[in-house]
């Protein structure tokens, strides 16, 4: 094994093997987050089902019942949690992930490791929660009499393609959060954005169709209406609008580990 | 001599001086660029930390990295260990990586000390399977064999050291890079770190070792290099390289610039030590101590305009082979000095003085109501002579005690 060190440094399939090889540390960091951060809380697991749940009383009173939005003709508690479930994720693990490189900073100023595995293993940690909380949403689908479909085998998909665009907006996030540290006071701003861009509360047909593809350029759009289509089974896949926030998912993913690589070097001296 | 393991080659590094932070933010760095679009970005101050450094280590080979705080000794190891990157320069290491620098970061104190072996071991490279291979011995080494259910919160500071360094020496890697971790721990577990060292430079690895300590970095090296200001001054025979910093890096650089313009000093500088110099018991100035006879330490200071409020003085003495033979400050003594202004002198008078004769070295420091305000680690030698402690010409030696008891010896009839 040699290990050349010099200034510059090109991407090679060498520092994709790295994170591969270091894939126990980050297995070892997911574990050290989700026990510690269960064994400080009373209420532990609760905490994951918690959220979701409150946000969709909330949004079920206001928007479902107040507003009356639409909601494909499912009851509007079922579809609304539908889609918090996903979406919740995706926003604790990316906020998770904006903040790991500067969190684990004495880590990074003193030990090496590809770093790319820190915002990773921060992306994965979340996903504990996630099953539990999809618990509640079998129990709210037996209450409402909503049926299981062939489209659940479509979940663990999609549920990939969260952890990926998690995965490649917490590269350029913690990248940019360690270099430009008022970086960190925009992300709850642009997560709520994110929110209200995404068909969360509410349906993306009431978005005209000629601006469908455009509401897919978002790409946790389209992997939450096909998560929903999934789940709730109530209309078919739009294997259009999945295709193409796939597309910018993968375009994401790969421009924010090339970003992170480029500012990997530097990290050290200035976090 | 066998391959090159480590190969250097005119590695530089550059660091910034970003002011109070080191990091942008956004926001600044969009009003520049708004502002003037044209210009490139500005270049602050910066320093060499290191400076065109080569060097070749062969397998098996122990080298030694000696120089003062700042030379670029840690900076070295952090560019070796792929920490940070060069500036310039290139360097190649073959085989397995290990590196002993701060031991213990990525502990996390919630965790038990199992689920930390497991986690640090990660952390340093080692796959799950090879730490449940070695967890056995880790946990015996550390002699923790009761605690390791325990949550490393609770652990005494030397508890987690020696759970930390013993998950670091157990990686087992073809070039280990080591910085100033033997200085863990109680005597005790810092004999067994040594011999364990020992053990690891006995079975053929490669190892960087860089320490404060001349003696611990004499007895493990063969060879050693001399850095200072960032630039490789010396590389050599351990023993001619620990000569040459002593004569030509301390003796010329630092103990030839006057006390007040010394630069390797920290603290806030409310009061500065200005001067030192040692009198024997009549006032005359001496270049040595004699032990068994009386010393004058004289200190020369000078305030900030402000005066100092609440000072406590004092000094360590180190011994040759590293380690405190003795500290005194003025806090024992209850002499501390409620209010210091301008210019003075403080002496310190130690009647017997009880050291073994030997090349010695003292450090200084001024606490300002309990706050660093003036902190010299090497100040000086201290130069300490046989003066016939015992009035019986027996000269005795540094290696039958460090330290000289004022005793006598009488016998008594049972009553």
């Amino acid at each position: 094994m040699l290990t050349r060190i010099s200034p510059g440094g090109k991407l090679s399939f060498a520092d994709i093997g790295a994170v591969w090889r270091y894939r126990e540390l980050a297995y070892f960091l997911v574990k050290r987050d989700i026990s510690v951060r269960y064994r400080q809380t009373v209420l532990g697991g609760l905490w994951a089902v918690i959220q979701p749940f409150f946000a969709m009383l909330v949004f079920s009173l206001f928007f479902g019942r107040m507003a009356k939005l639409p909601s494909d003709g499912v009851p509007y508690p079922v579809f609304v949690y539908a889609g918090l479930l996903p979406w919740t994720y995706f926003s604790g693990a990316l906020s998770a992930a904006s903040e790991s490189m500067v969190g684990n900073a004495n880590l990074i100023s003193k030990v090496y490791f590809p770093r790319a595995v820190v915002p990773a293993a921060a992306v994965l940690a979340g996903l504990m929660d996630l099953i539990v909380a999809s618990g509640l949403l079998a129990l709210l689908m037996f209450y409402y009499g909503i049926g299981v479909g062939p489209g659940l085998m479509l979940v663990p998909v999609l549920v990939g393609l969260t952890v990926l665009c998690a995965a490649g907006a917490g590269f350029w996030l913690s990248a940019l959060n360690v270099e430009y540290r008022d970086i960190r006071y925009t992300i709850p701003f642009l997560i709520q954005l994110w929110l209200f861009s995404s068909p969360v509360i509410y349906p993306s047909s009431i978005v005209p169709d000629r601006y469908q593809w455009l509401l897919a350029l978002n790409p946790m759009a389209g992997v939450l209406k096909a998560f929903r289509a999934a789940v709730l089974g109530h209309q078919s896949f739009d294997w259009q609008a999945l295709g193409i926030s796939s597309a910018v998912i993968a375009l994401l993913l790969v421009s924010g580990f090339l970003y992170f690589r480029r500012m990997e070097r530097s990290f050290a001296d200035i976090i | 001599m066998g391959e090159t393991i480590i190969k250097v080659e005119n590695i530089s590094k550059r660091y910034t001086l970003g002011g109070s932070r080191g990091y942008k933010t956004f926001r600044e760095s969009l009003v520049r660029v708004l502002k003037n679009p044209f210009s490139r970005k500005d270049k602050p101050d910066s320093f060499w930390a290191l400076k065109d450094v080569s060097f070749e280590v062969s397998k098996g080979e122990v080298l030694g990295i000696i120089g003062r705080n700042g030379a670029g000794k840690s900076t070295l190891l952090k560019i070796l260990s792929r920490i940070t990157v060069p500036t310039s320069g290139h360097a190649e290491l073959r085989g397995r990586i290990g590196s002993l620098l701060e031991v213990g970061t990525g502990f996390h104190p919630e965790l038990s000390g199992r689920e930390n072996v497991y986690l640090y071991g990660a952390i340093l490279g080692m796959s799950s399977l090879e730490i449940s291979r070695k967890y056995a011995q880790i946990v015996a080494f550390a002699e923790l064999e009761r605690f390791m259910d325990t949550p490393v919160k609770r652990y005494s500071s030397g508890m987690y050291m020696r759970l930390a360094f013993s998950v670091a020496v157990h990686v087992d890697p073809e070039v280990l890079l080591v910085d100033e971790v033997l200085a863990v721990g109680d005597a005790v577990f810092q004999t067994k770190c040594m011999a364990k060292m020992r053990e690891i430079t006995g079975k053929g690895r490669t190892v960087l070792f860089v320490s404060h300590n001349l003696a611990a970095v004499g007895s493990l090296c063969e060879r050693a290099v001399v850095l200072d200001a960032g630039r490789l001054l010396f590389c050599g025979p351990v023993r001619d390289a620990v000569n040459f910093y002593e004569k030509e890096v301390f003796d010329k650089k630092y103990l030839q610039v006057p006390v007040a313009e010394r630069q390797d000093r920290s603290g806030s500088g409310a009061i500065r030590l200005t001067g030192f110099r040692l009198e024997d018991e009549s006032g005359k100035p001496a270049g040595t101590v004699l032990n068994g006879h009386t010393a004058r330490l004289v200190f020369s200071y000078m305030t900030a305009p402000g005066g100092a409020k609440n000072v406590d003085f004092g000094f360590i003495v180190e011994r040759p082979e590293g380690g405190k033979a003795f500290q005194f400050c003025t806090r024992f003594s209850a002499d501390n000095f409620d209010e210091l202004s301008g210019s003075g002198n403080i002496v310190c008078t130690i009647k017997r003085f009880p050291l073994v004769p030997g090349r010695y070295r003292i450090g200084t420091y001024f606490l300002t109501e309990s706050s660093p305000a003036d902190f010299i680690p090497e100040l000086s030698h201290l130069d300490v002579a046989d003066g016939d402690f015992y009035a019986s010409n027996y000269q005795v030696y540094e290696k039958e005690t460090p330290l000289l008891v004022d005793g006598s010896w009488t016998r008594e009839p049972l009553p």
